[in-house]
């Protein structure tokens, strides 16, 4: 369960996804192919960082690059970021699973303070 | 349930350490903390349904322990402890926790409950000392999907060459 190993790649796409400057690019990206002179003005980064950021996400497949004319154009592989989402979702349903058992303390918790009419 | 929308929790990773886990309850926030810290009501929500809870002892003060620990699917033993650093009635609560299994993996986890209008919002904030150790824990809370967030995550492997 906790194969440190087989955890590094994911490691590394949670890392891509963690840092909030290439959030913000993955969801420029999620609109649509964007050149990276766009995603600089749509970030207001400076061309270095977006680069920078790109490269990270390219390791991980989480963009693809093609080349148009003189220009790059990065699009979302959003396949590549599944198991993260996956992940974090069901880690969410556990929790969720948690809540659910404490709303049934509560509600009992509640009842409990009614019929004391105010005395607790 | 019946009328209004049900809340559900929310996970997001805001940094590269950290966890942050949100919930609304339907209940004024001294039920919720009564609910959380308690440990009759602990083991009946802890194990997410997962299994028994074992243990559930609780030493809340400033620097009294606690320890839970559940029998998941009848036969392996899932345990956390640690020590309480902060504990406001009803408000936070910062405890450290360590997962028994993997104990040099420590976190400092910060419990926030904020009441509003009589519903109250429980924030999790569990801040790992470092990243790997975040992202194995958010892997160990998902026993049932492991297997298959593995099985796609093979294939991006693959697929990378």
């Amino acid at each position: 369960m906790w194969d440190m190993a087989r955890a590094a790649t994911t490691t590394d796409a949670f890392n891509a996804v963690a840092e909030p400057q290439r959030r913000r690019i993955l969801d420029l990206l999620a609109e649509g192919e964007r050149s990276v002179t766009e995603l600089v003005d749509g970030l207001g980064l400076s061309q270095p960082q977006v680069s920078k950021h790109l490269r990270v996400l390219r390791e991980v497949d989480a963009v693809h690059v093609r080349d148009d004319g003189r220009r790059r154009l990065y699009r979302l592989h959003g396949s590549a970021l599944k198991p993260i989402h996956d992940w974090v979702k069901a880690y969410e349903r556990s929790w969720e699973e948690r809540f659910a058992g404490m709303d049934a303390v509560l509600a009992e918790l509640k009842q409990q303070e009614e019929d004391d009419g105010g005395n607790g | 349930m019946a009328a209004t929308a049900k809340q559900s929790a929310v996970v997001t990773l805001p940094t590269d350490t950290q966890i942050l886990i949100t919930r609304e309850f339907d209940a004024p926030r001294h039920l919720v903390y009564q609910a959380w810290t308690t440990p009759e009501f602990i083991k009946r929500w802890w194990s997410a349904c997962r299994g028994e809870v074992t243990v559930a002892e609780i030493d809340l003060r400033v620097g009294g322990r606690w320890r839970y620990a559940m029998i998941a699917h009848g036969d392996f033993e899932v345990a956390f402890h640690g020590e309480f650093r902060e504990v406001v009635k009803n408000e936070r609560i910062v405890r450290t926790e360590i997962y028994e299994a993997f104990p040099e993996a420590g976190a400092l986890s910060t419990e926030t409950f904020t009441e509003s209008d009589g519903r109250t919002t429980l924030t999790l904030l569990v801040d790992h000392e470092r990243q790997e150790h975040r992202d194995a824990h958010v892997q160990s809370g998902m026993e049932d999907g492991l297997q298959d967030a593995l099985d796609l995550l093979e294939e991006i492997v693959e697929s990378l060459g």
